[in-house]
């Protein structure tokens, strides 16, 4: 392969969903992570597709964290291949890499925000890193994208210590956007918000689909976002993707787990509400 | 919808394409075709551009045609809303010609932003007074600071226990392995750094001395030296710098993480958790590691008075047995408590005073070493002052 095959292709103006073969912006084939002797993730197959929000989810400890963390490359993986917008990420060189990286936006669990900057200043960092940006443009761009993840704009002068819960999530959201990256990965974006704000957020990705064609990651527990956000679902466990599909192929399949979980008590009461509506 | 940018060959010219503005003027009517892609990467060659845009009077209809972008984002839909925004304001006709229904939508999304006046940066003056609020802030932290360490020897001194006085809860274990840490983990480089010192203290006496032909007193001057200020000194400051930002850095991080909170809601008492096993360690700890840096500092003056000047070790203890007695020693490990108390008790107040961020954590350790080590050296200074009052 050489260089200029390499290259992560641009964000073109198609729309979501625009008909004809769909583009798999991450592509992961039979990968095997393992940690000492113990196996997570063995032979696993994903294929994301541009402009779709995938939902994942999975029983605590069968290894989604360590899935995304291996997508982004954080962790060594033992064995396949997989291919983040078109790129082999383990042949690549420096300067794909990196086009790689400008390309994606990442809001981890806990917000990740780095404490020592304020809000602000969060958010361009990336801005600072990779664009050649007049520093008032900057502060606009910024601006607009504390708006855009819904925080009041008097958010931005302050340190992530003083903010909530949520409003962390919003400003790694809006870090995370800061170059309209392609994609998206999602570590539980709507955890430890009120439902209320977790409708806001579910409302808010799917608002950004849209207009920015942003394909989505999302590792969620949150049964209200896989059945009001999430256009395709894939299930962990037994160290692979136990089964992918639309929240309807959930709720017929027959797995043990995906049918409690879809299933169960919390979930009846979501699922009586999305047939009422539909 | 742009079919432009979907065909592949096209599609690459158009990404070598720089963002662009074609400014056609027709009477007071201004018609702006925007080309190339409009997003984050391409929009600081056109900004300078639009602001003169956004700034030029008299236009009474102005047409904005997007028929050319070939991709748009957030940051490209902000710069051309601004313009319209702007202009709007000035009272001109805005139209929007050939927008696609995703670019709508961009449009419409940063609106709230776009009507968002730029807040007055205010900048940074040099203010003359500076200077002194920082010297009158310092001197009033210097007091609340003494108030916290006051707190934390007065609740170490109550006891270990929990609230309401219910249990005694001195954890032997958590003690002895804060000695192991502190204590014994140091003796190498407490042994090293004394025995140096001592070398070159007894070469540089002795080199003196040589003049007046007295070199044997170099071992009155190593002796006394060492037993009474030295030993200890050297050693509180190697644990202020060791065991202090230790104790700063592991109270802080939990303080960061809310655990100093959840031992408080448990009913367990911070302090007494805390600080009392490593207060009660650094006390026992740090006079045992004095004598031993006593040890290691005469054993170093020794070699160099035998190596440098010729006096042997025989002669060399004679001399000492003469020169150093019981008071000389306990002059010195009298004050290694103190110094104990002294670098435990501001390591945990400045641990208490970390907050959210990374940076204070790193703020308040540099702070916990610096002071234990300047208030270590002044409490040595007021000793001998005391011990010269009273003869000891």
């Amino acid at each position: 392969m050489d260089a200029s095959t390499q290259q992560p292709e641009q964000n073109n103006m198609t729309a979501p969903n625009g008909g004809g073969e769909r583009e798999v912006i991450l592509e992961a084939r039979d990968v095997t992570v393992s940690f000492g002797d113990k196996t997570i993730l063995e032979n696993l197959s994903l294929d994301v597709y541009r402009g779709e929000i995938l939902g994942f989810v999975g029983g605590s400890g069968t290894g989604k964290s360590v899935l995304l963390r291996t997508v982004l490359g954080l962790n060594k993986k033992q064995s396949g291949t997989i291919k983040l917008l078109g790129v082999d990420l383990d042949g690549a060189n420096e300067r794909t890499r990196m086009a790689v990286d400008m390309r994606t936006g990442v809001l981890f669990q806990h917000g990740a925000l780095f404490s020592a900057l304020t809000v602000l200043e969060n958010i361009q960092v990336p801005m600072r890193e990779y664009l050649d940006l007049p520093p008032k443009l900057m502060n606009e761009l910024a601006r607009l994208k504390i708006d855009l993840v819904g925080l009041p704009q008097d958010a931005g002068p302050k340190y992530p210590s003083e903010l909530s819960g949520g409003m962390i999530k919003r400003a790694a959201l809006a870090r995370a956007l800061a170059l309209d990256p392609a994609i998206v990965f999602l570590d539980e974006p709507t955890s430890g918000l009120d439902p209320i704000g977790a409708a806001d957020f579910d409302d808010l990705v799917k608002t950004l689909r849209d207009t920015l064609g942003l394909t989505v990651y999302m590792v969620t527990h949150d049964l209200d976002s896989l059945f009001s956000a999430c256009d395709r679902i894939a299930v962990l466990g037994k160290k692979r993707v136990l089964v992918d599909g639309t929240i309807e192929d959930m709720l017929k399949s027959d797995e043990p787990w995906v049918k409690s979980y879809f299933r169960g008590k919390r979930a009846r009461q979501i699922d009586l509400e999305a047939r009422e509506t539909a | 919808m742009l079919t432009k940018a979907e065909d592949g060959a096209s599609a690459d010219a158009q990404l070598q394409d720089n963002a662009d503005i074609a400014v056609t003027e027709d009477g007071d009517g201004v018609t702006c075709t925007f080309t190339g892609p409009w997003t984050t990467h391409s929009v600081a060659q056109v900004d300078a551009g639009m602001r003169e845009l956004e700034n030029r009077d008299g236009v009474r209809s102005l047409r904005l045609d997007l028929g050319q972008v070939s991709s748009f984002d957030t940051a490209g839909a902000w710069l051309i809303k601004r313009l319209a925004q702007k202009q709007a304001n000035k009272g001109a006709d805005v139209d929007f010609v050939n927008a696609s229904d995703t670019m709508a939508i961009l449009l419409d999304a940063v609106d709230e932003m776009a009507k968002f006046e730029d807040a007055p940066v205010t900048a940074g003056r040099f203010d003359w007074l500076a200077p002194f609020e920082i010297v009158g802030r310092n001197v009033a932290s210097l007091g609340t600071d003494f108030l916290a360490g006051m707190h934390i020897l007065g609740s170490t001194i109550r006891g270990a226990q929990m609230k309401l006085g219910r249990g005694h809860a001195i954890n032997p274990a958590a003690i002895a392995s804060q000695i192991d840490k502190m204590g014994v983990g140091a003796i190498p480089v407490v042994v090293l750094m004394a025995a140096i010192v001592g070398a070159i203290i007894a070469q540089q006496g002795a080199f003196q001395l040589r003049y007046f032909g007295a070199e044997i007193f170099v071992v009155d001057l190593v002796g006394i030296l060492i037993m009474r200020e030295l030993g200890v000194l050297l050693t509180a400051i190697m644990i202020a710098g060791r065991s202090g930002s230790a104790i700063t850095a592991e109270i802080g991080s939990m303080k960061m993480r809310e655990e100093i909170d959840a031992l408080q809601v448990i009913g367990l008492n911070p302090v007494g958790v805390l600080v009392f096993p490593r207060l009660v360690a650094l006390v026992i700890a740090l006079p045992c590691l004095s004598i031993i840096a006593n040890f290691a500092a005469l054993g170093g003056a020794m070699f160099v008075a035998w190596s440098y000047s010729g006096i042997p070790p025989q002669a060399f203890i004679d001399r000492l047995r003469e020169s150093i007695d019981l008071s000389s020693i306990l002059a010195g490990l009298i004050k290694a408590p103190f110094m104990a108390i002294i670098i435990g008790i501001i390591g945990s107040v400045e641990g208490m005073k970390v907050g959210g961020s990374a940076e204070s954590l790193g703020r308040q350790v540099t702070t916990s070493v610096v002071k234990s080590i300047f208030i270590v050296i002044v409490v040595d200074g007021l000793f001998a002052m005391f011990y010269a009052a009273i003869n000891f």
